[in-house]
Parts: C-alpha cells; sequence; structure tokens
C-alpha cells in the first residue's frame, strides 16, 4: 500500500512540474509573439524625454552617429548613454567633444549630463574561436550588466559589432517586461548593395523597430528597410 | 631664383591620405617616377603624404631641380587644413575622408585598398565614381588615372541630410514635429 501511495505521489509531482513549464513556456512564446507584433509599431504621443542608449564604433560609425545627433532635439532624448568598444579611445573623446559643444550652446545649463561607457568586445580581429566563446560569455555578462544599469528606452545604432548584444539584451528586456526599448539603426552610408552583418541580423531577426538605409538598391533588396537617402 | 617665386605663386598640392590605417601600397604607388611625372605633368607643384600607420616611408624632395615637392606625415589631429588647400587629394576608401574631402568640393580619387580582408569600401567608392563625385582607382592603375582624369567631367556631391531621419524617429516616438 505505501508503495503504492508513493508511487501516486510521484506521479502528482511529474504531472504537476509538467504542467507548469508546459504553462511558463506557453506564456514565454505568447509574450514572445507578443513583442515581435508590437516592434515597429510606433509608440503614443508624448513630450516626456526618453532615456537614450548611442552606441560608437571606430571608422566612420562615430562620425555617422554623431551627424544624426546634430539633428535630433536633444531636449527629448535625454539622459543619453554612450557606449563604445573598450579598445576604442577616439569615439568617446568625439562624443564628449559633441556633448560640450551642446552644453555651450545651452549656455552652461543642462539638466542632465551624457553617461560615458565602456564594452569588453566579443572578439577581437584574429583571435581564436575557443578563446572567442570565453570572452563573448564575458562580453554578453557585461552587455547585461550595463544594459541593467541603464534600461534605455530608445537604442541608437549603426553598425559596430558591439551593438549586437546590446540590442539581443534590449529585445529579451522586452520579453521579459524590464523595459521596452525602442531600437533604431541606420545602416551607414558605405552600404550601398549590402547590408552590414550587424544590419542584416537585426533585419532578419526582426529585432530593430525601425531600420534605416542610405541608398536606394538596399531599399530593394530589403523590402521593410526605410530609405531615407544620404545623411552624410 | 625667379622659377622658385613662379612656383611660389601657384602652388598646388596633392594631398595623399590613409586615414588611421596603414596603406603602404598606395604611399609606394605615389612614390613611383612615373607617378610623380603624371602629377607635375598636370600642373601640381608639392606632393603631401600622409601616410599613417603604414611603414614604408616615401622619399621627400625639395623640388629645386623642377621636380614635385614631396613631403610626407604620420598623424595629425585633424587633416582638415590640408585638405582645403589642397588642388587634389588622393585618399583611401574610407567613408570618413571621402566626406570630409567631398564636402570641401575637392577632387578627389579614392584609392580602394585590396589587401583588406571585408572590401565592402570599395563599394562606396564604385557608386560615388559612377555617379561622377570622384575618380576610382587601384594603386596599380593610379598612374593611369591620373593621367586619364578631367577634373571638369566631375559633379559636385550634393550635401546630405539627417532630417528625414530625424522625422521618422520622431514620429514613431510620438514627439511633435519640430
Amino acid at each position: 500500500m505505501e508503495i503504492g501511495n508513493s508511487c501516486c505521489f510521484f506521479n502528482l509531482k511529474s504531472n504537476v512540474s509538467t504542467l507548469l513549464i508546459t504553462i511558463t513556456v506557453t506564456l514565454v512564446v505568447i509574450r514572445f509573439l507578443y513583442v515581435i507584433y508590437w516592434c515597429g509599431k510606433p509608440l503614443r504621443k508624448s513630450l516626456q524625454p526618453i532615456s537614450t542608449l548611442i552606441v560608437l564604433g571606430s571608422g566612420g560609425h562615430t562620425a555617422e552617429m554623431l551627424n544624426l545627433l546634430s539633428v535630433l532635439q536633444t531636449d527629448h532624448f535625454t539622459p543619453r548613454f554612450y557606449i563604445a568598444a573598450a579598445t576604442d579611445n577616439m569615439s568617446l573623446q568625439k562624443a564628449r567633444v559633441f556633448e560640450n559643444s551642446l552644453i555651450n550652446e545651452a549656455g552652461g545649463e543642462v539638466i542632465e549630463l551624457a553617461q560615458f561607457m565602456q564594452i569588453y568586445r566579443s572578439r577581437e580581429v584574429g583571435q581564436s574561436y575557443i578563446t572567442s566563446v570565453v570572452t563573448t560569455l564575458v562580453a554578453m555578462a557585461h552587455a547585461s550588466w550595463l544594459m541593467m544599469k541603464i534600461r534605455p528606452q530608445v537604442i541608437l545604432c549603426n553598425g559596430p559589432g558591439t551593438c549586437i548584444p546590446l540590442c539581443v539584451i534590449a529585445f529579451f528586456f522586452k520579453v521579459l517586461g524590464i523595459r521596452w526599448s525602442s531600437i533604431f539603426y541606420v545602416e551607414s552610408i558605405a552600404r550601398v548593395r549590402r547590408l552590414s552583418l550587424s544590419g542584416l541580423l537585426l533585419y532578419k531577426l526582426r529585432m530593430a523597430d525601425q531600420l534605416f538605409v542610405q541608398w536606394p538598391r538596399l531599399q530593394s533588396k530589403y523590402p521593410r528597410a526605410h530609405y531615407v537617402g544620404r545623411l552624410m | 631664383m625667379g622659377d622658385t617665386d613662379e612656383r611660389r605663386k601657384c602652388n598646388r598640392t596633392a594631398f595623399v591620405t590613409v586615414g588611421t590605417t596603414s596603406f603602404d601600397t598606395l604611399v609606394r604607388a605615389v612614390d613611383t617616377r612615373e607617378v610623380k611625372e603624371v602629377l607635375s605633368k598636370k600642373g601640381y607643384t608639392h606632393l603631401l603624404i600622409q601616410m599613417g600607420r603604414g611603414s614604408y616611408i616615401p622619399q621627400k624632395s625639395t623640388g629645386e631641380d623642377g621636380s614635385l615637392t614631396v613631403d610626407y606625415f604620420t598623424f595629425s589631429s585633424s587633416i582638415a587644413d590640408n585638405l582645403r588647400s589642397a588642388s587634389l587629394v588622393i585618399s583611401h576608401a574610407g567613408s570618413g575622408s571621402i566626406f570630409e574631402t567631398l564636402r570641401l568640393g575637392k577632387p578627389l580619387i579614392v584609392v580602394v585598398n585590396e589587401d583588406l580582408m571585408d572590401n565592402h569600401q570599395s563599394e562606396l567608392a564604385e557608386e560615388l565614381a559612377d555617379r561622377k563625385h570622384l575618380f576610382c582607382a587601384r594603386p596599380q592603375t593610379l598612374y593611369q588615372v591620373i593621367a586619364a582624369m578631367s577634373l571638369e567631367s566631375l559633379i559636385p556631391y550634393p550635401p546630405g541630410d539627417a532630417s528625414p531621419v530625424a522625422k521618422l524617429i520622431n514620429r514613431f516616438l510620438g514627439f511633435p514635429d519640430d
């Protein structure tokens, strides 16, 4: 009899666990589909400033990003957080110069100062793939930590590989309800016929709310992208 | 004495820039006798080379013998002044260099670095060359491109405008149009 009871009890326990797991998975899938559906849908009218994460990168990326920021109403996009790869010193320097010029224009009166951060890179050029696994995990952990601290409402990025971990984490934050970040990706002006790897990932995985391209051929190749002409 | 005064009056500099990269193939190509001769023939008096992280060091020349005056440097905090005082710019295919030069309205030859692994830069150079905003060359064809180029055929690059993107972003976020 006792053996029979424990058998019944075990069956009950495993049934409950299975039920709980099924419910959880179903809820996550529903939430996932909900997020995919609402990604790319405009937000309601608002006048509140929104926290903005700006991803910088070496080469022309930072110059193009600052060019974009110069036409945005910075009062709406504040506080601003700038992130660059740990090995990229010039980008943050350029961003500081830009922010200083904004402070000067405002006559020294600024409500919130911008913040500047560095993020570990997943992989350096030529790094072995085995060590890359470790460094990628470290980079993801670091990116998660930074994203948890910032929880931006808007992410602006234009191509450097550093934006991918940040956008992936932002997507999970959407699914988990931690923060809804609108992701805007502007493909670099240097991309005329093909999207960059970052752009392609965000496009195919539908992770960017809006993806902008600067050359018409990209619009025909990637119909869900918005053609906006040259920014530079 | 008379000759130097003449040349000082009309200083036409060809400025070569590789940005923050290392592009020895281009510096070598520019440092050849044929390229220097064709530049001289085309009316340029000075050749200034910004060689970046490259290891090949070009030969300086005072140009006393009537040839090109050649000088070089590695980096400067801003090449804007060099671009402004140049009559011809020969640049690597970095988008920053390209647009900075086009914005100043300077004639530009873009040289694509074929040694680079992921050469997406050539897409931009070729597109802008197709639209006649600049000339495109490879280090090996630089001499021919300079010899054959006609600066009058270049069309000025219309300045870009980031406000369409700003408008779309503002609308999406529910901000009023400024």
